[in-house]
Parts: structure tokens; C-alpha cells; sequence
């Protein structure tokens, strides 16, 4: 069921495995992050920035963060809108409330916000495992969204419950131009996957791994279950609720607590089982998956078919091509793109472990 | 993969970029209504009879009149789901107008999708419309140029229910000690007017009493139960979609007259009180936009554009339903405004920002109302840079089992009242937001 980047590695006869990340293949890296920071802020339009790009990055983020504690460390979570509503609600009080604040130190302490929530949603966790874990982390869900209708005080008093981004401004450059979102997105997703990167491939990745293949054995072999399984809640929760800050302040400029409801959870649980559990490619993959693919659906059903099929149809039938290629597709790779990608790569006789 | 899906694919991705380039022409003598529109998911029903209405009313200026002053519109539509970044992706798509037509205005009808492309609207220069709904504060145009509640902001929507009440009481003194409950959706909309509520509360003298009911609100015996042991002379239903059938069939099973239940502005159409069946007979709601299909501008519209095969409607039925008329009213406000901008700017089609003039200069009195066809309708209209709403006035009609009768003339909110507490409130966001408010008194 886990996809992991280990056993691909294996299967393909990986040759460099004990090599660190970065040093594998830094020249893609780098030619990554030159394209995403700077070819594409000058050649993209607002549509790219505004309608694909953020919405991609932040929900890849946001799938990183379930895939820590899902793919990684096998802890089912339906709870990831709620972390997300966490860090954008506390990410907007900190900034209200505490003068002079930078913009990243409240996305930062939203996050932080949201790991406490999210480890103590966690502590189910060592007492219940698979589904029924699911039904606890559900919980969160309806709660916290219950809490931020309920309590105004999150919204500051706005009648709507809606809060609105504060001005985006990071070391006095204002980013709040539509190309400036997106670099700002870009900065805070790219650092924070190379850290998730550093993190799944040392040993808070590999104790993840062991308790999610069989929790006994690891714990035999003294892996200490309890501190392991809070510290993924907890660091999941963190990458949840910056995405969810991002989501809010970047995105949308502004968000009720409604725009984080059981479908956004369900959302970012199909990217990464579309993308590929357990691993963070995956998480990119997937997120692209869910942003581009109805996107392009639609671009292509308005060029062929606009005014031969009824509006209405014509949207019903986007949902139906768009629904069976996910069950297709899941058919095909049950392990998701990432897994697709691996062997493509090794198709090419190039090192899968380079990606 | 094989060969051919390889090329089934390429093929597919081919198209996708051609459709989504835009053939560069010449700039035509058009002007553009981009539609976030929604006629799938829950609340398609609003979706398809709201931009049924706009759309139709467009064809009917363009087929009868050529246009306005020889300018014609032209429209996209975007599907959203009423989904809120659905709804700012369509906007980005397509604020930037239709083959060299420019966008005059956007009407998302959703007070999400509202929120999340208002600022966008106010960098973009482009009005965005929020006609009975959208952010109340937003009243106040000193603080949101581009941002439009046109016809009813939630705070006078209240505020004109009570005041019927007070008519159909005898009068707002005899209001003292009466007991009036708001059943409302357990959302943000539902809870916005809760304030304003017990602010009037406070000023007649009559006991409020807020009673929640959860989303989607097909569960709702405890809160009946609960208002027949307070025994209410009036209950005002906020309610939305399901709630709206299931608290009248509540009521009915629980022995509360369905006559003393006041809907609110979503809770008036034929798709709200219909699936109650019987138990719905007697509903009284307000509306902005009487159903019906008498008014001289629906006749033109059956005649000119109906008639012919091309309404937008799939269901002829629904031809002059409120969600319909409500639509049609939308199209002649947003078509007014057209026309009052190209008097200063010229006739040709305008920016987003030469229709904002459009819009804060929008004066419709019942000898404009009553030349377009649509006296009783609509209600008078006037706009100016400080008051984005204009109207506040809201008409009362009660569902004979069938259809909806009109039983009230205008019923006027109490403006003056909510007008600080609205600028208290524009101001506390000016300030969160360091927005400098315009001087409206500079304003030509």
C-alpha cells in the first residue's frame, strides 16, 4: 500500500542510496529553483499566478504535511482543513494582535499553533490505530470549525466571520502583487520542503517508516512509539497550518472558517493517495494533479464543445472523464504518480535516485 | 503506454493550448459580462434561474435595442460550483474581457467568492457586484470604491422585516414586549445579523431570541419544539437551501401558524417553499423582485428572445421565478449603469472603472423604472460614492401553495440607524487593511 522511496530505490538497483539528498543531484535542483524564482516571475500573467501556481504550490505543501504523518509515519488523519483553519486563524490574530510582527514569524507561529492542536489530536494515536484513529482526527475537524463560527473573537468580531489578509509585506519589500504572492509562496514552500526532505531521509524519517510498517517491531528495536508519533503529528500539523496561512493570506486574501471543511481534508488525502504516500514528490505530483487537470478539462470542453452541449452537461460531464480517471488510474499505479515517475526515470536508465 | 495513447494525449494537450489562446482580433464595438456562474452542484437551482435571467435580459437589450446606444454586450460563462477558488480562478480568467471587449463589471452572486476577489476587484479597477448580499460594510463606497451591495445590504434586510412586523402589529410602538425568534443557518451568513437584531430589540422594546440550526439544517424538531415553548408572535427564518422547506414542515408538525414565519431574502423562492408541499401555504417572505412574468420587460423578453428558442432557461417553468427576476433585474441595473457611463465617458464600450462612475451614479426613479418596464420590479434606486446600496427597500409576498402573492407595498429599511454602525465597521477595516478612505464630497 506505502509507496516508498526506499523500496523504489531497491527495485531499481539504486546505486548511490547513502548519499545525502543534496548532493545527488544538485544541478537539478538548482535549475528548479532558477526557473521557479527566476524565469517564471517575469515570463508568467496574473491568470498563472493567481489561478494555478499558488493554489499548486499551497496545496503541494499542504500534501507534504499529510504525507508526514500519513505516508511517513502511517498515521491516518482526515484532520488536515483543521490544522489549515488553525494556522490561518492564528497566523491573522498574532498579526492583529501583536504590533509590529513580521509577516513570516506569524505564518511561522501559526504553524506552531497548529502543531499544538495537531499533537494533541494526536494522542488518540497510541491508543487506536487505522480507521477509528480516522474518526478522532474527524473530530478535529468538526471542532475546530465549530470553535472559530462560535467563538467571533478568531474573526475579530467581524459580523461574516471572515478575516482578511494583512498587508504582505516581508524585510520591508511588499509582496502583494499577484507575482509578488507567488514568490512569497515559493520561498516559504521551497525551504520548508528541503527541510521535510533532510527530515524523511535522517532518523525522524526512519523511525517514522519502522512504526508505520509494524509499530511492535519498532518499538522492540527501541524506537521510543510515543515521542514518534506526536513529534509526526506535530510536525505534520506545522506544514498544515503554514499552508493553511499560505492558503488565506496568499491565495485568497481572505477565508471563512467554511473554506476549511471536511472537503479540503478530503482533498489534500487524495492528492497525496494519487500522488504517491510516503513520498514527497508525490505530495508536487498530486497537488498539480488536483489544480491543473480539471483546469485543463475545462479549457478543453469550452474550446470543443461551448454551445453544442448544454452548460450544465457539459460541466457534468468534466466531473464524470475527471472522476473515472482517478479510479483508472488508481487501477493502473495504486501507488500513485511518484511511483509512475521512478519508473519512468528508470525506463531512461537514469538514477531514480537522482529526482 | 502505447502509441496511440500517446498520441491521444499529445492531441489533447494540443487543444487545450489552442483553446486556451484567445485569437488576437481587433477591438470590436462590444462590451464584456464576464459570469462566474454556477449550474452544477447544491445550489444550482439559484445558479441557473439567477444567470438565466442576466443572460436572457443581454439578448433582449442586444436583440431589441441593438445594444446599448449601439454598443453590444457579449458574456462568458465560468463554471464555479459555487466554490470559492473555483470562483477566483474564473475571475482571473476572465477579467481581462473577451476578444478585446473589456469587462465592465463581475457578479459572482456568492458571498465567498465575493470576499475572495474583492481586493483583487479593487486592484483590478472592475466593480464587483454583490446585488442583496456580499459584505454590508461595503455600503460604504469610501472604503470599497469597486464594491457594490446594490439593492439590500443583510443589515437593512432585517431592519425592513421588523418594520413590517411593527406594520402588521399596528404599528413599531405596539412591537414593545412582543417576542420575536430568528431561526438562523448555523454559518457566518446566518450569523451576521444577530447584532442588528438586538439592536432593534433594544429600541422597541420586543424580546429576540436567536436559535441556531446546523448545516445543512434537515434536522430541526428540538429548535421547533424550543420555539413553541417561547411562543413567538413572528419567527424570521434565515435560513438557506434545505433548511428553508425542512423548518416549514417543522413548523406545520409542530402547530406553528406557517402565516407568522417571515423568510428572508434566501428564503424566497419557489425552490424553498415548493417542496414543503402544504405545509407551506401561507409562508410570508421578502423579496427585492417580485416573481411573475407581467412586468412589460418579461414580455419582451418572451417575446424577443424566448420565443425565438434562444432563452437560457432549460426549464421554460421557471420563466419569471424569483431566482429569473431576480437575474433580469441584476441585467438592468448592470446595463444602466452602462448607459449612465457612456453619457460622460462616450458611446463606446467602457473600462471597469468608467462603469464604477456608472454605478455610483446608477438613479433609478419610477418614470426610468416604468420606461424600461420594470415599475414595481425593481425599486427606486439612488447611488452616490458614499452609499453603494441605494435602495433598502424590500417588498413582502406570502405562497398561496402554488406561487408567490405580493401583499405589501415598499417597505423601507431604517437607513439612518445602521448607517454609523456600517461606517463604524468600514472603518475598523480601513484601518486593519491601511487603506486611506476617499473624500466623497470631492467626488464629481
Amino acid at each position: 500500500m506505502w509507496f516508498s522511496e526506499t523500496e523504489a530505490w531497491r527495485a531499481t538497483g539504486g546505486k548511490s542510496r547513502r548519499l545525502p539528498v543534496w548532493r545527488k543531484a544538485p544541478m537539478a535542483w538548482v535549475a528548479l529553483l532558477v526557473l521557479g524564482f527566476g524565469v517564471v516571475p517575469f515570463i508568467g500573467n496574473d491568470y498563472w499566478f493567481s489561478a494555478i501556481l499558488i493554489p499548486f504550490l499551497v496545496l503541494s505543501l499542504a500534501g507534504l504535511g499529510l504525507n508526514l504523518v500519513t505516508g511517513y509515519a502511517g498515521q491516518l488523519s482526515l484532520g488536515s482543513a483543521a490544522f489549515m483553519a488553525v494556522g490561518a486563524f492564528a497566523s491573522y490574530n498574532f498579526s492583529l494582535r501583536v504590533e509590529g510582527l513580521p509577516l513570516l514569524a506569524s505564518f511561522g507561529l501559526g504553524g506552531l499553533s497548529a502543531a499544538l492542536v495537531g499533537v494533541l489530536f494526536g494522542l488518540p494515536s497510541l491508543r487506536i490505530k487505522g480507521f477509528y484513529l480516522l474518526v478522532s482526527t474527524l473530530a478535529a475537524q468538526f471542532f475546530v470549525q465549530w470553535v472559530l463560527v462560535k467563538f467571533s473573537w478568531f474573526s475579530n468580531d467581524n459580523p461574516s466571520g471572515v478575516i482578511s489578509a494583512p498587508p504582505l509585506v516581508v524585510l520591508g519589500q511588499d509582496f502583494n502583487s499577484p507575482a509578488g504572492r507567488y514568490v512569497l509562496t515559493l520561498g516559504v514552500v521551497a525551504a520548508m520542503t528541503g527541510l521535510a526532505l533532510n527530515l524523511v531521509r535522517g532518523a525522524t524519517g526512519r523511525n517514522w517508516m519502522a512504526v508505520r510498517d509494524m509499530d511492535t517491531a519498532a518499538a522492540v528495536i527501541g524506537i521510543p512509539i510515543l515521542k514518534t508519533k506526536l513529534l509526526a503529528f506535530g510536525i505534520s500539523s506545522f506544514y498544515l497550518g503554514v499552508a493553511g496561512a499560505l492558503w488565506a493570506f496568499a491565495y485568497l486574501g481572505t477565508v471563512e472558517p467554511h473554506g476549511f471543511d471536511l472537503n479540503r481534508s478530503f482533498q489534500v488525502l487524495f492528492i497525496i493517495i494519487i500522488g504517491g504516500l510516503g513520498s514527497v514528490l508525490g505530495a508536487y505530483l498530486g497537488a498539480l494533479f488536483f489544480v491543473l487537470f480539471p483546469v485543463f478539462l475545462d479549457h478543453l470542453a469550452g474550446g470543443l464543445f461551448a454551445g453544442i452541449i448544454d452548460a450544465g452537461h457539459l460541466e457534468n460531464l468534466q466531473k464524470i472523464v475527471f472522476g473515472s480517471l482517478i479510479i483508472f488510474f488508481l487501477i493502473r499505479e495504486p501507488e500513485g504518480l511518484a511511483r509512475l515517475w521512478w519508473r519512468f526515470r528508470a525506463r531512461l536508465g537514469l538514477d531514480p535516485a537522482a529526482s | 503506454m502505447s502509441k496511440i495513447n500517446r498520441k491521444l494525449l499529445l492531441s489533447l494537450a494540443v487543444g487545450a493550448v489552442l483553446g486556451a489562446i484567445q485569437p488576437a482580433a481587433a477591438a470590436p464595438n462590444e462590451q464584456y459580462f464576464p459570469l462566474q456562474s454556477y449550474r452544477v452542484g447544491p445550489y444550482a437551482a439559484g445558479g441557473t434561474g439567477f444567470f438565466g435571467g442576466f443572460i436572457d435580459y443581454m439578448k433582449l437589450v442586444n436583440l431589441r435595442d441593438g445594444g446599448v446606444n449601439g454598443v453590444k454586450l457579449t458574456w462568458s460563462e465560468c463554471e464555479t460550483e459555487y466554490v470559492v477558488e473555483r470562483g477566483v480562478e474564473c475571475y482571473e480568467r476572465l477579467k481581462g474581457g473577451l476578444n478585446g471587449a473589456p469587462a465592465a463589471a463581475t457578479n459572482p452572486l456568492s458571498v465567498g467568492i465575493a470576499y475572495a476577489t474583492l481586493d483583487r476587484s479593487t486592484a483590478d479597477k472592475l466593480p464587483l457586484i454583490t446585488i442583496n448580499h456580499g459584505r454590508t460594510d461595503s455600503t460604504d463606497g469610501s472604503v470599497f470604491p469597486y464594491i457594490f451591495p446594490l439593492q439590500l445590504n443583510p443589515y437593512s434586510e432585517v431592519s425592513a422585516i421588523i418594520n413590517y412586523i411593527g406594520q402588521r402589529e399596528g404599528g413599531l410602538d405596539k412591537l414593545k414586549g412582543k417576542k420575536i425568534v430568528t431561526l438562523y443557518h448555523g454559518s457566518p451568513y446566518g450569523k451576521e445579523t444577530i447584532p442588528i437584531l438586538d439592536l432593534l430589540a433594544k429600541k422597541y422594546g420586543f424580546q429576540v431570541n436567536h436559535i441556531e440550526v446546523p448545516h445543512p439544517g434537515n434536522e430541526q424538531q428540538s429548535q421547533w419544539l424550543n420555539i413553541r415553548r417561547i411562543k413567538p408572535s413572528w419567527v424570521i427564518l434565515r435560513g438557506w437551501g434545505v433548511m428553508n422547506p425542512v423548518a416549514l414542515k417543522t413548523a406545520a408538525k409542530t402547530g406553528f401558524p406557517v402565516d407568522h414565519i417571515i423568510g428572508n431574502i434566501w428564503s424566497n423562492s419557489e425552490e424553498d417553499a415548493a417542496p414543503a408541499g402544504a405545509a407551506g401555504k401561507g409562508f410570508i417572505s421578502i423579496t427585492t423582485h417580485p416573481s411573475g412574468t407581467d412586468f412589460p420587460v418579461l414580455q419582451d423578453i418572451k417575446k424577443y428572445v424566448v420565443d425565438k428558442g434562444q432563452g437560457d432557461l432549460e426549464d421554460p417553468k421557471r420563466f419569471g421565478s424569483v431566482y429569473y427576476n431576480l437575474g433580469v433585474v441584476n441585467g438592468i441595473l448592470n446595463v444602466e449603469a452602462v448607459r449612465i457611463a457612456q453619457e460622460k465617458y462616450g458611446k463606446r464600450p467602457l473600462t471597469g472603472e468608467e462603469t464604477r462612475w456608472g454605478f455610483e451614479h446608477l438613479d433609478l426613479d419610477d418614470t426610468r423604472l416604468k420606461a424600461l418596464g420594470a415599475l414595481g420590479l425593481a425599486q427606486p434606486l439612488k447611488l452616490s460614492c458614499a452609499d453603494h446600496e441605494g435602495g433598502g427597500a424590500v417588498r413582502f409576498q406570502q405562497w398561496d401553495g402554488q406561487q408567490w402573492n405580493l401583499i405589501s407595498d415598499w417597505v423601507q429599511a431604517d437607513r439612518a440607524l445602521l448607517r454609523p454602525i456600517i461606517e463604524q465597521s468600514s472603518a475598523k477595516y480601513a484601518k486593519e487593511k491601511g487603506i486611506a478612505p476617499r473624500d466623497c464630497a470631492k467626488e464629481t
